[in-house]
Order: C-alpha cells, then structure tokens, then sequence
C-alpha cells in the first residue's frame, strides 16, 4: 500500500506545512526584531564555542588515526564514517499518545525507512516512514521501539526501550547483579545494524533491583533533548565495513598521520 | 437544496477541519482535541445526503491516515461506517432538536474511537491511557458548534 500512501500524500503534505506556517511566521518576524546587541552577544558565544570544538576535532583526527591503526593490529575490520542531512521538525500532532514526529526532508532527499537520527546530544530515533516531501520519525522512547545499547563503562550490552514518556527510557533485559549504577552512560553498541556504534543514547538514573523476580528495574533519561530540538540529523551509515584494513591501507595511514617522516 | 453549494466548499472546509486534527496544542488541550473531520463529514452528511456519502468519507478518512501517519485505512473504515449509518438514518436525524442530535453524535464518536481501539490493539496489545476516549466527550459538546459554522458556511 505504501505507493498509494506517497501518492496521497502528495495532496496531505501541503496541509501539514500549512499548519506549521503560524510558527515559522512566528520565528521569522522575532528573528527580525533580535536586538543588534543580542545578536552580537549571540555571536560571541557561537565563537567561542566553536573553538572549543576545533580544538576538541583536532584531537579526535589523531586519536582516530590511532584507532584504525589499533583495530590493524588486532587484523578488526573499521567502520567508515557517516554522512548526514539536517532535517527541521514540523511541529504538526499527529497522534497523542505515540512518540513520532515529523521532519520536513524525505524521499526526495534520500531518506529511507530505518535510518537512524541523531541531534546535538543523543540519539533520536529512527525513521520510520519516508514519504516524498516529509518523514516521520519514531522516537528511542516510544513503546514500540528498543535500540541495542552498551554501558560505555564496562561495555555491558543490553537493550533500551522506549516507556512512552519522553524522559525514560527502560532497561528490562539485566539480571538484579548486573554492573550497572546511576550516571553510566549507554552508547548504542551497534548490533542490530540500524543504529552507528558509539552515539550516547541516555544517562542511567535509577537501578532497583527485585529480588523475587529476575530482572532488575532500571530507568535511564534519554541524552537527546526529545521535546527541545528543533534540527534533527538524519544519518547515513555506511552499512559495509571494511573488511580488514591492509598493509597498503596502514602505510598510508601512517605517512598521512606523520607527513614529515 | 441550496445549488450555489458545491464540491469544492466541502472539500474546503474538511481540509480545515484535518488542519485543526493536527494542529500542535499543548498538553492536555492535544488530548482533547476531536475529531473534527468526522464530525464535519456528518453534517455535510446530514446536510446534502446525495452529495456526501460513504465514498466521501472513505476517501477523506484514507486522506486522515496518510495525514496522521496511522495504520492505513483505519480512519477509512471508520469513517465509512459512521457515515453510513448516518446516511441511514439523516431524515429522522434532520427533525430531532440539537441536544438529541448531540446524544446521536455521541454514539457516532464512540463508535469510530471504539473500532480505532480495536484496530491498535491488533496491531499491538498496549494500555492506552483513559484520555483516550476524551476526545468522544470534547467532539459531542463540539456539535453544536460545528453545526452553527458549517451551516453559516453552507448558506453563505
């Protein structure tokens, strides 16, 4: 059915940006009437922040270097890096009491079903239908959705689902011993293969366990700020890893890593 | 029947009405919000039964799915049912005074939540909370002025 879906929403789609135009109305006349020293001030901090992220970059190309380097010894295959698409929400309600939102990029950007998105913080979630001029998108913490997570700590591997409500995520898969406290943070772990390895996901906040029953009750809080963000990014992983990397592929790395030598 | 009102004020105000379906309210105004395309889809109904039919409301309620990304077909069903019984029973409807109509409104809502229900819990077994079934309430104590509007509109 879903060819008749993109067809009728050729008719829909045009409505829901129809409804979203008293916000963007909105955003464009107080962007218009920022204040020069507001502005300014917004400017400044921009900068700076920027900077902290160059010189936080500069380091994370050595230190990726040195991965793939690593990973060549131990003869482990490396993920290549992801593209993305920044998409903006379109806050139209579609159903209350489900976790999905919509964004305003689709089919004819390139999206498809299962990708996942990120925003500045976490994850988001995962597309969970594209149609041509707009997507929906389903959030880490519906209750129809787990993602594959690891304590970034210890490298626990469990799986988080989503409760419903948009600041808990639950971890029902872990033994009442499990090694695992409030404040771990979980990493997707990239099993699954929908979602990149190594994205925060959520802090853990609560670790109850019940000793009548097998598993423990833990609740962790969603990195992403689900109902805050307004830019969401859409990724494309490269599924294929690279099988493992050869002598060739670790000289050049080498020589691009001390050019000097 | 009024001649000067054609297809096109129709399709217009349903569009309306899907506009305000979706439109973002804040918490516990979102969870009231009705469901205003069926109830325009019954007054047109009840208004111009040989122009506004069941192929009209399956129509419009697959346009509703792909609108709020539902399961598709669903609204469709719904919608359709509803109508029909309305089609069924608009000359008796027409005579009854508003607050009877209201009550009949009522069970219309009630039966399309109630086969929405149904159908999610197919899908998937999940607790939807009570607030479900508010919008019933919200979209009965809405007839009367859907009614108001739709005929100002119609007669205009």
């Amino acid at each position: 059915m879903d060819p008749v879906r993109t067809t009728l929403s050729f008719f829909i789609d045009p409505l829901k940006y129809l409804v979203d135009l008293p916000r963007v109305l909105g955003e464009h006349a107080a962007d218009s009437v920022t204040s020069y020293s507001a502005l300014k001030k917004e400017n400044k901090r921009l900068r700076e922040e920027q900077l902290i992220h160059q010189i936080r970059l500069l380091k994370f190309a050595s230190l990726e270097k040195e991965n793939i380097r690593l990973r060549a010894l131990l003869e482990n295959s490396f993920k290549l890096g992801e593209q993305v698409l920044i998409a903006e929400l379109i806050s139209i309600n579609m159903a209350p009491y489900e976790n999905i939102v919509l964004v305003n990029k689709g089919t004819r950007f390139g999206v498809h079903p299962k990708q996942p998105v990120l925003d500045a913080n976490g994850v988001v979630g995962q597309v969970f239908r594209a149609l041509p001029f707009s997507s929906e998108i389903m959030l880490i913490t519906d209750p129809n959705h787990a993602i594959p997570v690891q304590v970034n700590r210890n490298g626990l591997l469990t799986i988080a689902v989503g409760s419903g409500k948009l600041n808990q995520l639950n971890l029902p898969f872990l033994p009442n011993n499990a090694d695992i406290r409030p404040g771990d943070l979980l990493i997707t772990s990239g099993l699954g293969g929908t979602f990149p390895q190594g994205y925060p996901v959520g802090i853990v906040d609560d670790f109850t366990p019940q000793p009548k029953r097998s598993f423990a009750l833990i609740t962790a809080t969603p990195k992403a700020m689900l109902d805050r963000n307004r830019e969401l990014m859409i990724v494309w992983s490269n599924s294929k890893p690279v099988p493992l990397i050869s002598k060739q592929t670790m000289i050049e790395t080498e020589t691009a890593a001390h050019p000097d030598e | 029947m009024n001649k000067a009102c054609g297809l096109g004020r129709i399709i217009l105000t349903i569009a309306l009405t899907m506009c305000l379906r979706v439109a973002p309210l804040p918490g516990i105004i979102a969870a009231l919000n009705p469901d205003w395309v069926l109830l325009a889809l019954i007054y047109w109904t009840l208004a111009l039964p040989e122009r506004v039919g069941i192929f009209h409301a399956w129509t419009f309620g697959l346009l509703t799915d792909v609108l709020t990304g539902r399961l598709f077909g669903q609204y469709a069903l719904a919608y359709s049912l509803v109508i029909y019984i309305c089609l069924k029973l608009h000359r008796r409807l027409r005579q009854f005074p508003i607050v009877q109509q209201g009550l009949f409104i009522f069970f219309c809502l009630l039966l399309s939540q109630l086969l929405l229900f149904w159908i999610k819990n197919i899908q998937h077994p999940s607790q939807l909370p009570l607030s479900f079934w508010l919008p019933v309430f919200t979209g009965t104590l809405c007839w009367p002025l859907v009614y108001t509007v739709l005929r100002f509109i119609r007669l205009a």
